[in-house]
């Protein structure tokens, strides 16, 4: 028996909606979007990862930053002091930096003598200063997202996170889904 | 284009980013851009090598068109016109 007209067409009409989803799906893992999640709160590599993010949006190109573990560091403001806290929530506040500039070198830190080479040299040869590159990354509207878990992990609060114009609070399930959309994923 | 075409060439706006290293002459750049018109020449001076290759790239990717470079004593000039 001949199937009916009808339920070729509709049978065809379910094929192509089917395929228009995975299209969809596949044009959206290529964005041009940039994301990098940041996990060392090294001074060389958050300086790595905001000249990166720098240059990318330069180019147009969307950019977020998920900032977990050690890289929260690098967003706490120098005088807020959070609080609160417990003990071990205390600790960790006083041994961690307190803010992008007193982030440590991953190599040749000498007891802080390395860093202030580094700001000296960087100073001299006309690199932007950490300050320029965060207030840049605002103004370019890269997006900072803090990872909630490990912040409550080690112990910050919101209130002691600097003033920043795109800064949000997720999970790592955002940056999953931000990552699957991208075309550039790193790692630092 | 040739250098000789480059040195004669109406600039309308010149971005000095003879101070910065990278990405500051890109930055400079991308602020610029926004100032001049479609079709007018900007010339971007800098100091940093790197800057040389990554103009190119950037108007590639924002489809302006790149005219070229002519080096300088101890810099460069970048020249590039706006889409």
């Amino acid at each position: 028996m001949q199937p009916e007209p009808e339920s070729i067409t509709i049978k065809l009409q379910e094929q192509i909606d089917a395929l228009q989803a995975k299209v969809s799906m596949l044009e959206n893992s290529r964005k041009d979007q940039l994301s990098i999640a940041i996990v060392s709160g090294d001074l060389d590599k958050i300086m790595a990862a905001m000249i990166i993010s720098l240059a990318a949006a330069t180019m147009d190109t969307k950019v977020k930053l998920f900032f977990s573990f050690w890289a929260l560091s690098a967003l706490r403001s120098k005088n807020i002091r959070g609080k609160g806290k417990n003990f071990i929530s205390r600790m960790f506040g006083i041994m961690l930096p307190r803010g992008k500039n007193r982030l440590k070198l991953s190599t040749m830190n000498m007891a802080g003598a390395g860093p202030l080479m580094i700001k000296h040299l960087m100073k001299k040869q006309g690199v932007l200063c950490i300050d320029q590159m965060f207030k840049d990354a605002g103004e370019l509207g890269i997006e900072i997202v803090v990872c909630e878990m490990s912040m409550n992990l080690m112990g910050f609060k919101k209130e002691e996170m600097m003033d920043y114009p795109h800064l949000s609070y997720a999970g790592a399930v955002t940056f999953v889904c931000d990552a699957n959309e991208s075309s550039m994923q790193l790692f630092i | 284009m040739t250098t000789e075409e480059l040195k004669n060439v109406v600039v309308a706006k010149s971005v000095d980013a003879r101070g910065t290293a990278c990405p500051g002459p890109l930055l400079e750049a991308k602020k610029a851009i926004g100032t001049i018109k479609a079709g007018d020449v900007m010339e971007i001076l800098s100091a940093d090598e790197g800057t040389k290759s990554d103009i190119p790239k950037w108007c590639g990717k924002q489809g302006h068109e790149y005219l070229g470079a002519v080096e300088e004593n101890g810099y460069f000039k970048v020249y590039m016109k706006k889409k």
